[in-house]
C-alpha cells in the first residue's frame, strides 16, 4: 500500500488558495489548511466592532473555504514573532507599511516548520505570477521558496506550469500536466476555475487581506512609532488604530474619538489603559487620550471631545475626565469650533 | 469525562477561535468545553471551527453582550 501524500495549505480566505487547494485535493492528495494571525487580518474585526456593520456576515472566510473544501483548518497566533517580520523587513514596504515580501516567506518558513512536525510532504500556496507587485512577481517567487528553506516543496498549483517543477511534480505525487499557468492581475481564469469547481460565493478582498495594505491604516501606524520614538506596538495599539477618528494636536498626545455606539463599546474596554473622557452635560462619544498630556492638553483634548457631542453649538460643555487610577473629575469648556481642528491634526 | 471553562471575552474573531482551538488540544475526548465571548462572530466561527475539527457544538447562548458556546471535543 503506498505512502498517502499529505499537503498543507496556506488558506487565506480568498479564493486562489481556495483554488489551489482544490487542485491538488482533485489529485487525490490528503490536505489540511492553516492560516497565520499577524493581527493586521482584515477578517471580520471592524466589522464587529462598527454597529454600522452589523447586517454584514462575520463569517471567518478562511474558516468557511476550510469548511466548504472539507479539510481541517489550522489556526496559528503569530502575533509576537510577526513583529520582527513589520519592524525589520528585509526586503522593505510595498506602497504602504506592507512588507508582502518577507511576509510570504515568513508565513511559508512557519508552514514548513508545521509540515515536518506533522510529518506532512510538501507546502500548497495561491500565488499566481505577476498577480501582486511585491510578493508575486517572477524574480520574488525564488526567494520565497530559498529563504523560506521550502525550496522545491512549495507548490504553486495555479501557476505552476510556469515555473520549474517542484519535488511534488517530480515525484509524481501530482501530475504536472493537471496545474496551471495563471499569470497577470487578470481574474477570469480563476473565476473560470471556480465556476468548474463549482464555487461561487466566495470572497475577493480589494487589496488583500491585510490591513497594512491599507494607506490610511499605515499612516496611523507610522504616528504611532514617531510618536513613541520607537517601532514597537503590541496587539491592543493594532486593534485601536482600526477604530475610531485619531487625532493628533501635538506630539505629546492623540485623541482617539469614537464614531458611533459600536466602537465607543469596543474602545469602553480600554478605559482601565487610557485616561479616557465623555461628556456630562450632553451627549456624546467616548474618547481615549494616548501619550503623556499636560494639563494644557487635557484641556484641548475635553473641547475636542466637546465639539463632537451633542452640545458643539454649547458656549459650556461639562467633560468628565477619569484617569488611570480611575479618578473622575469634570473640565468645562467651550467646544472647539469645527474650524478649530485643523485638519494636520487628522491622523 | 471532564468540564472547562475558558474566558475569551475582549478578543475579535479569530482569537476567540484560536484560544479555543488551543485549549481543545490540551483535552480529550468526550470533556466539555465552555467558551465564554464579547464578539458576536465567534457565533459563526467557533461552531465552523468545531465543524471542520471533529467537535460537537452542545449549546450556544446569545446575552446583550456575551456569547457562550459549549463544546464536546471529537476524537
Amino acid at each position: 500500500m503506498s505512502k498517502q501524500i499529505k499537503a498543507v495549505s496556506l488558506i487565506s480566505g480568498g479564493l486562489d488558495s481556495m483554488l489551489a487547494t482544490k487542485a491538488i485535493m482533485e489529485q487525490g492528495v490528503h490536505v489540511e489548511g492553516i492560516n497565520f494571525f499577524t493581527g493586521f487580518c482584515v477578517e471580520g474585526h471592524t466589522h464587529a466592532i462598527r454597529k454600522k456593520d452589523k447586517e454584514k456576515p462575520k463569517r471567518n472566510n478562511s474558516l468557511w473555504v476550510a469548511e466548504t473544501l472539507g479539510i481541517k483548518l489550522h489556526i496559528i497566533d503569530i502575533i509576537e514573532e510577526y513583529k520582527d517580520v513589520l519592524i525589520n523587513p528585509k526586503h522593505g514596504y510595498g506602497a504602504n507599511m506592507n512588507p508582502c515580501l518577507d511576509c510570504k516567506v515568513f508565513m511559508v518558513k512557519k508552514a514548513k516548520q508545521w509540515m515536518e512536525e506533522n510529518d506532512f510532504d510538501f507546502i500548497i500556496t495561491g500565488e499566481v505570477m505577476g498577480q501582486r507587485p511585491m510578493s508575486q512577481r517572477r524574480d520574488t517567487m525564488p526567494i520565497i521558496s530559498a529563504e523560506s528553506g521550502a525550496d522545491d516543496r512549495l507548490l504553486r498549483p495555479l501557476c505552476a506550469q510556469g515555473l520549474p517543477a517542484t519535488l511534488p511534480e517530480r515525484e509524481g505525487w501530482v501530475k504536472r500536466e493537471e496545474l496551471f499557468n495563471f499569470s497577470g492581475r487578470g481574474r477570469k481564469p480563476q473565476m473560470a476555475l471556480a465556476n468548474e469547481y463549482g464555487f461561487t460565493d466566495y470572497s475577493q478582498p480589494a487589496g488583500g487581506c491585510c490591513f497594512l495594505t491599507d494607506e490610511s491604516y499605515s499612516k496611523k501606524l507610522v504616528d504611532l512609532w514617531q510618536a513613541r520614538g520607537k517601532k514597537e506596538y503590541d496587539l491592543d495599539d493594532v486593534m485601536l488604530l482600526k477604530v475610531g477618528r485619531h487625532i493628533r494636536p501635538n506630539p505629546d498626545f492623540k485623541v482617539i474619538v469614537a464614531r458611533e455606539d459600536g466602537e465607543a463599546r469596543f474602545m469602553g474596554g480600554y478605559k482601565k489603559s487610557f485616561i479616557n473622557m465623555n461628556s456630562a452635560s450632553h451627549k456624546g462619544p467616548l474618547a481615549l487620550i494616548d501619550g503623556n498630556p499636560s494639563a494644557e492638553d487635557l484641556y484641548l483634548a475635553a473641547q475636542i471631545v466637546a465639539r463632537y457631542g451633542q452640545g458643539r453649538d454649547a458656549d459650556q460643555v461639562d467633560v468628565f475626565v477619569r484617569d488611570l487610577a480611575g479618578n473622575e473629575s469634570i473640565l468645562q469648556v467651550k467646544p472647539l469650533p469645527k474650524e478649530g481642528i485643523l485638519d494636520e491634526w487628522f491622523v | 469525562m471532564s468540564r472547562y471553562e475558558l474566558d475569551a471575552r475582549r478578543l475579535l474573531c479569530p482569537l476567540p477561535v484560536i484560544r479555543t482551538q488551543d485549549k481543545i488540544k490540551e483535552l480529550v475526548q468526550g470533556d466539555v468545553l465552555t467558551v465564554t465571548c464579547t464578539d458576536p462572530g465567534v457565533l459563526q466561527d467557533i461552531p465552523a471551527w468545531s465543524r471542520i475539527n471533529g467537535h460537537t457544538v452542545l449549546e450556544t447562548k446569545s446575552g446583550e453582550y456575551e456569547y457562550i458556546i459549549v463544546i464536546e471535543v471529537g476524537s
